[in-house]
Order: C-alpha cells, then structure tokens, then sequence
C-alpha cells in the first residue's frame, strides 16, 4: 500500500458524496429524481465500507460483503419505488412530490 | 493507488453528483449518475476489490439504471424542462448541507485513525466464494439466505403493486 | 355445642337471596322470587331461634351473668395498633332479642307481601331489596365495632329509600324517599364526627372495649373538656343526633310520616319494628359509656325523648289518614323508648329503665307490625287510606278486626297484653328518678289510648259508608300472619324479660308496682271511654270540639308547621346563602377554566397542525437539520 492516498481521503469524498445527495434529496421536485439522490447515499456509504475494509480491517472481507448487499438491497429497493411511481403516474398523471400529500392535517 | 488516480476518479464522481442533483432535463439527470457509477467502480478496482467492482457494474450500471430510464421514458415528457426550485427551498437546504458537511470532515480530520501495515488484503474469488457461503465466523451464509428471500419478497411486491387494477 | 359458627349464615344467606333475586328475578314468574326470598327469611328465623335458645337457656350465662361473645372477629382496617376496623359478628342479650325480633317480623311481613304484592309489577324487585334490608338490619345489629355499624346503618338507609321509592311512578313517593334519605344522612353526620370524636379520644372503634366498664375508655374520659363539657359527651350528643335522626326524634322527625307513601309491609317492617328503633338500639349498645362518662348525654336524650312522645301524640290525635296515624304512634312510643333508656342508671336493679326499653321495643315490634299489616289489609280492601271513607268494617272483615283490637289494647296498656308490662315496668323506671317527665309520659299513656281508639272505632265501628264493592276479607296468607303476630302481642307479655337482657347481663326479677299500675290502667280506660262516646256512633260531637279548639287544632292538624320551617330555612337561608354563589362559582370559574383550557389547546393546535403538512422533503429537511443540530450539541458542549 503506497503512501499517499489514506483512508480519510476515502471518507471526505464519502462525505461529500453523501451530503450531495441529501442536497438533492431535499431539493428536487420529481420522484425519480429524488430516487437518483438516494442512490448517490447508497453509493457513497458503499465506498465508506470498502475503505475501512481496506484500511482498518484487511483480514476479514465484512466491509466488502456488506458493500454487496447494500447493493441488493438497493436494487430491491428501486424495483419496489418504481413500481409505486407508475402506480402513483396512473392515478395521478404527475409525479411530483408536492402531490403527494395526504397523510396530513 | 497513486494520489493521481485518486484525484481524477474523485473529481469526475464529484462533479457528475453535483450535475445529478441540479440539472433541468431529467434524461441527463439518469445519464449523470450512470457517470457517477462508473466513477465508483473506477475507484473500487484501484482498491484491488475486482468481484465487487464488477458486481456494481452488472447490477447498479446496467440493472438499475436501465430501469430508472425506463420508467422516466413511461412517466415524463422527455422534452420538458423541470421547473426551477423556489429560492428559498435551495437556501435552507444548501445551509444544513453545507454546515453537516463542515461537522463531518472536521470530525474526520481531527481523527487519528491507526495504520495497520502488517496484514494483507485477501481479495482474490477463491476467498470471497468460501467466506460468503461458510457459516463459521467471518461466513456471510446467513445474510446471504436472506437476501435472496427479500429478492423474491420485492419481486412479487413490485409486481402486485404495478399492475393494473382488476376492472370486472 | 359452644360454638355460635352458624350465626354467620343468618345474615349471610339474605345477602345472598338478595343478589340472586336482584340479578336473576325477572327471569322466573314473579312467584318464584316471593317463595325464594321467604325461603331464605324463613331459614334465618329458624336459625335465629336456635341461637337465642343455645344462647339464653343453655351456653349463654357464666357466673349468672350473660356473656358477650364475640363469633368471629376478623381485621378488615388497620389504622394503627389499638384502632382497627373489624368485621364481625357480636351476640349478646340484645343482639340476640334484636335478632329474633328482625327476623320474626321480617318472615310474617314477607309472608304477608306474597298476598298483597301479588299482581305489582315490581314484585320481585320488592323482595330483593327486603331481602337486602333484612341483611342489613341484621348486620347493624350484629356488628362488633362502631364503624362496622355505621356502614350498615347507611346501608339500612339506603335500602329504605329503595323501598319507600317502589312506586316510583308517583312523584310523592319519590319525594318521599328522598326526604328520608337526606334527612337521615344529614343526622349521620352528627353520628359521624362523633364516632370520630369518641375514637379519638378513647383509642378504639371495638364495643367490647368502648362498652367495658373498666376499660380504658371510660376510665380516662373526662381528660379533654370543650365548653364545659368532656369530650366524650360531646361525642355521645352527636352520636345521638345520629340515632335521632334514624329514630325520628324531634326535630328531625319529618321523615317518617312522609314515608308512609311506601307499601304497606315496608311500612310494617322499617318504620314500625325495625328500623327506627336501630337508634335506640345504638344507644343500648352505647350505654356503659354513656352512663359513666357523660350524664348530661343521658339528660339530652331523656328530655328530646319525653318531647318527641307528646308531640306526636298530639299530632296523632287530628291526622286522618290511617298510616300516618300509625306513623306518629311509632314515634310517640319510640319516645318512651327513649326517656327509659335516658333515666336507666347500670346495674341489674339500677338498670331497670334499660331494661324496660329493651321490654317496650320487643312488644312494641309486635303490635306496631300488627297494626300496620292490619291497616294493609284495610286499605287492600277499600282501596283508600282516609278513615273518613271507611266504617263499619267488623261486619264484613272479622279476622282484621279482632287482630286489630287485641293489638290496639296492647298499645294502649290493657292487661294482659303484652303492652301494659313493658309500659308499666318504663313509668316505674321513670317514676324514680323524674316526677316531671313521669307526668309527662303518663298524660300520653292516656292520650296514646285515645287515639289509637278513635282510629279503632272510627273504621270498624261507626256508620257504613257505601262502598262502591262490599270489602271482602283478605286471602289466607295475609290473615295467618295477623293471627301470628297477635298470639305474639298477647302472650309476649308474659315473658320474664328481666331475666335476660339487663344493662349489665345479670339477671332480676321484677313485679308489677300496683300504685303504678292502677292509675296507668285507668288512664288508659279515661282514653278508651272517650273514644267510644265520640267515635263509636256517629255524631256530631268531634266536630263541635274541633271548631272549638280552633287555632290550636289547626295547628295540630298540620303537624305544627315544622315542615314549613324547614322548607323556609332550606329555601330561603341555605339556598340563597350558601348554593346560589356556590353555583355561579362552580358554573362560572370553574367550567370557565376547563373551557378555556380546551379552547388554548384548539387554538394552539390550529396554529401548529401545519407541521404535518404531507410533504416528504419539509419531514427530511427537518429530520437532517435536526440530526446536524444534535451533533453539534454533542461534538461540542462535551468538548468545550
């Protein structure tokens, strides 16, 4: 391992990654948007794993699993919101967040 | 890896996530983070981690953003540009970003984190085969099983859920 | 055999009746809950008789003098180590007598109701709540400690009003329930403070301890005094308040003849043989303390007593209904109850005046219930209470009649009836110690006759008033207990009753004093002749000297205007004084509070709803900044 590049090198890109996607989390007005945002999250905390894998822990390969089932899990998870948005596109014909809205006062 | 390659794979994530979180036309908006994608893959075959770099293409490049463009192609006009956001929704939000971000890397660089030097990383296909099927410790049989059992679980839930209403 | 274990289903078993009959007595014909009920009295009595023979002839005595045996004592309340309150059962000479007497009357007037209760629509609720009367009374008597008599005096109360309110579709009984409750809940106030009182001062609730005469109680008693007076009798004035109350003492007698609007057999059964005299029971049973601690208490209760008899004698002289003049005789002769107990000192011959008001209780229990079923039956057959609207009733009632007569000559003090021996041992008692209040219940002897005989001769004697139907005799089941209970007023005069119940459980013997006997006789015949000039035929004489009399008639007639009185000091004193700002405060502070708490928390909640308000990215903006806003906290206010 070259000197140099260290793990919170990893972790402030991780870092800002995550932050980023919040941002668009918190910004954005279409629902596939705001899923793009949260893949960004997913992906970010997925290179966080693997550098403490890397760096902390190189004798078991936890981190690297954990990476992969995150990245199940997150297919899984886009599968099931894409099959909400086409049902909320059919009732709906928009799919911008503000209409969604009526677990409220 | 050298600072090199790090810099450039970093850079080209980062920029691509900011062009994912703020562009108007919402087919560019997938075609970034595909970009982002590639970016991460980038940096996890020069952390020597091949099986995974190669999983996240297969699965996060070609399966998910193939479905993200589907469904943009069924729901949206792809010619439409998206309203611009409120200037005062763009405010607060980029404030708690920016100030949780600055909390974060502080936290971060203030840490000394030890250096290991003296064990070796094992990534080769021959170890993550047994690990990921042997029940001992340091085996990931267990979440293994329940993956797949939440896969066939999202399966017939997205099926249910996205199909059309019974009309008769 | 020693021990008394069985005592406990005499009361028991009518608890039980009553919740059974309560729960399930309209499911079956209403037939099944009067046979059901009496079954269960009828046990009671048995077994009461069984007790009282074990208890009097057999196990009873020690040394020659009666026991107070406690059955079963069990702590129920601790309050510390010498005040508990215990539940339990307690026989001695009067409980016993009192038992006896509560069920043998309760049987007969249950008896009787199955014949004129048939056909009402309340029937078995009826027999419920007698049963749950029966219970009670049976409890109050019974109980081993001051505070256990208390809630079962409440419990009696509160099964009068049921009973007096049966009809509950007339608005005047329901008044008149209510008027007995609040009357003798407000006088068990008074009872009260002073069983506080006196437990406070004499470190126990127990009877046994409160009643020994060389116990701590009334051996420290005079320690406190307040106005001139101890402590103690403080305490035993209240207390007397309370029985006034239950007894229906002047002032607080306005109860009772109101609550004549009751079934007849109730009538029997509470206000003339049982529950009423639960007042002088409670003095009875009170009555070492009160003879050694405080004769001033004794004094107070003697005098309201000789009152009370005059008064209601007087009343009972002009009423023409036929149960209120048996309401105002109730009175009248627990007066004399009263006045016997009041000059009683302790002892065997020094408590002759207990004795004799234990004697006057038990016969009068007889001949009251007699009377009042009797006037059942009358008022069963003519459909009316007034006694202007009855006449001539001998010839078609025989049975009613005789039974009437034996128990009006009872009352009046005719020998040999059981009525002449307990008055004749009360004037001797009283004779001794107080001419003036002699004088006094010897001019109402007479006056007692004479009223009980213008009630005799104006309804069985006098003119035939055309009756719509000819009044037929009542069914069998009714006559058996008339005759019953006159066998028992004829014969229980004969009972050595010295020989049992004294105020210090030694047995004496007593004889009849002719130079009181004579004279008491005598007045009572005066009474009974001029009954008989006035009434028997029909003439105009009454009403000549009711013109006569005039104002002093009038005011009689209406019972001396005591109602008025209280009415006026309710309406226009407590009411405008005390309930009116009490309202305006209750209705304007303090709903006015609630009102404008649930107002604030409207309006607030109006203002801060839109916090939910369904959109996805104002919930994560919040939960981020939140997060963020944590950490800093932490990170920082540790380190710094």
């Amino acid at each position: 391992m070259e000197t140099g590049v260290s793990i919170q090198h990893f972790m402030v890109l991780s870092t800002l990654m995550f932050f980023i996607g919040v941002y668009g989390f918190l910004t954005r007005k279409n629902l596939i948007t705001i899923l793009l945002s949260v893949e960004l999250i997913l992906n970010s905390v997925n290179i966080n794993f693997v550098a403490f894998n890397k760096f902390l822990y190189p004798e078991n390969l936890g981190g690297h699993f954990f990476a992969m089932f995150v990245i199940a899990v997150a297919a899984t998870e886009v599968s099931v919101a894409i099959a909400i948005i086409i049902s909320l596109y059919r009732k709906l014909k928009m799919i911008d967040v503000e209409n969604v809205n009526e677990m409220k006062y | 890896m050298s600072e090199t390659v790090f810099y450039i794979l970093s850079g080209f994530i980062l920029v691509f996530s900011i062009l994912t979180v703020t562009s108007r036309k919402i087919l560019r908006t997938a075609v970034y983070l595909l970009f982002v994608l590639l970016g991460t893959c980038g940096i996890y075959f020069a952390m020597d981690f091949n099986f995974l770099a190669a999983v996240q293409l297969t699965v996060y490049a070609g399966g998910i953003v193939v479905i993200i463009i589907f469904s943009i192609m069924l729901t949206s006009d792809l010619q439409d540009k998206l309203e611009a956001v409120q200037f005062r929704k763009i405010f607060f939000s980029l404030l708690a970003v920016l100030i949780g971000a600055a909390v974060c890397i502080t936290t971060i660089l203030n840490h000394s984190f030890p250096q290991i030097t003296d064990k070796v990383l094992d990534s080769s296909m021959r170890t993550i085969g047994l690990r990921l099927l042997s029940y001992n410790e340091g085996g990931f049989v267990l979440p293994f099983e329940i993956i797949s059992i939440l896969l066939l679980a999202a399966i017939i839930g997205s099926i249910i859920i996205a199909k059309k209403a019974d009309s008769n | 055999m020693e021990n008394f274990l069985y005592t406990l289903i005499i009361p028991v078993i009518l608890f039980f009746t009553f919740v059974f009959t309560g729960l399930f007595g309209s499911k079956f014909k209403p037939a099944v809950s009067g046979i059901i009920c009496t079954a269960s009295v009828l046990i009671s009595a048995v077994l009461s008789y069984w007790t009282a023979y074990q208890y009097y002839f057999i196990h009873g005595k020690v040394n020659g003098v009666y026991q107070i045996i406690n059955v079963y004592k069990i702590e129920w309340l601790k309050f510390n180590d010498t005040l508990s309150i215990d539940i339990g059962i307690l026989l001695d000479p009067i409980s016993v007598m009192m038992m006896v007497v509560i069920t043998t009357v309760s049987l007969m007037v249950h008896i009787y109701s199955i014949g004129y209760m048939k056909g009402d629509s309340g029937y078995s609720r009826y027999f419920a709540f007698l049963s749950l009367f029966t219970f009670a009374m049976l409890g109050l008597v019974l109980s081993v400690n001051i505070f256990m008599t208390y809630m079962f005096w409440e419990l009696v109360g509160i099964s009068s009003y049921l009973l007096i309110g049966h009809y509950y579709n007339k608005p005047s009984a329901v008044s008149a329930s209510k008027k007995a409750f609040i009357v003798t809940r407000f006088a068990d106030l008074g009872f009260l403070i002073g069983i506080l009182l006196l437990s406070a001062f004499a470190g126990t609730f127990d009877f046994n301890e409160l009643t020994n005469p060389n116990g701590n109680a009334i051996l420290q008693s005079a320690s406190v005094t307040f106005m001139g007076l101890s402590a103690i009798t403080w305490a035993l004035i209240l207390i007397f308040i309370g029985c006034a109350g239950k007894s229906a003492m002047f002032p607080l007698h306005i109860w009772l003849p109101d609550a004549m609007e009751g079934p007849t057999p109730v009538s029997a059964l509470i206000h003339a043989a049982t529950m009423v005299v639960a007042g002088v029971y409670l003095i009875a049973r009170l009555f070492p303390l009160y003879v050694f601690t405080s004769p001033a208490a004794l004094e107070v209760v003697a005098h309201v007593g000789a009152f009370t008899s005059l008064f209601a004698a007087i009343i009972a002289c002009t009423q023409t209904d036929i149960k209120r003049v048996l309401a105002f005789s109730t009175i009248s002769q627990i007066g004399y109850m009263m006045v016997s107990l009041g000059v009683s000192g302790y002892g065997a011959e020094e408590g002759l005046g207990y004795m004799a008001s234990m004697f006057h209780l038990f016969t009068h229990a007889m001949f009251k219930a007699l009377l009042f079923l009797g006037a059942g039956s009358i008022i069963h057959a003519i459909h009316s209470n007034e006694i202007n609207s009855m006449g001539n009733l001998r010839k078609y009632m025989p049975v009613t009649h005789i039974t009437f007569l034996i128990a009006c000559l009872a009352i009046a003090g005719i020998p040999p009836l059981s009525g002449f021996f307990s008055k004749d041992e009360i004037l001797v008692a009283v004779v001794e110690k107080n001419i003036f209040l002699f004088g006094v219940q010897y001019l109402v002897a007479g006056i007692t006759a004479f009223y009980m005989f213008r009630l005799y001769f104006t309804v069985f004697w006098n003119r035939d008033k055309n009756y719509e139907h000819d009044p037929h005799e009542s069914p069998n089941v009714m006559l058996f207990t008339l005759i019953f209970l006159a066998a028992c007023s004829a014969l229980a005069g004969l009972i050595p009753f010295s020989q049992f119940v004294s105020s210090n459980g030694e047995s004496f013997s007593t004889q009849i004093h002719m130079n009181i006997a004579i004279p008491t006789v005598g007045i009572a015949l005066a009474g009974i002749i001029l009954a008989f000039v006035l009434y028997k035929k029909e003439s105009v004489s009454p009403e000549k000297i009711k013109n006569s009399l005039g104002l002093l008639y009038r005011s009689a007639y209406r019972k001396f205007y005591i109602d008025e009185v209280y009415i006026f000091v309710t309406k226009k004193i407590i009411f405008n004084l005390i309930s009116v700002p009490v309202a305006w405060f209750d209705r304007h502070v303090v709903d006015n509070t609630m009102n404008g708490i649930a107002y604030t928390t409207n309006f607030v909640s109006e203002k801060i709803k839109y916090m939910q308000s369904g959109q996805l990215q104002q919930y994560a903006f919040i939960m981020v900044a939140g997060m963020i806003l944590i950490f800093l906290l932490t990170l920082y206010l540790i380190i710094v």
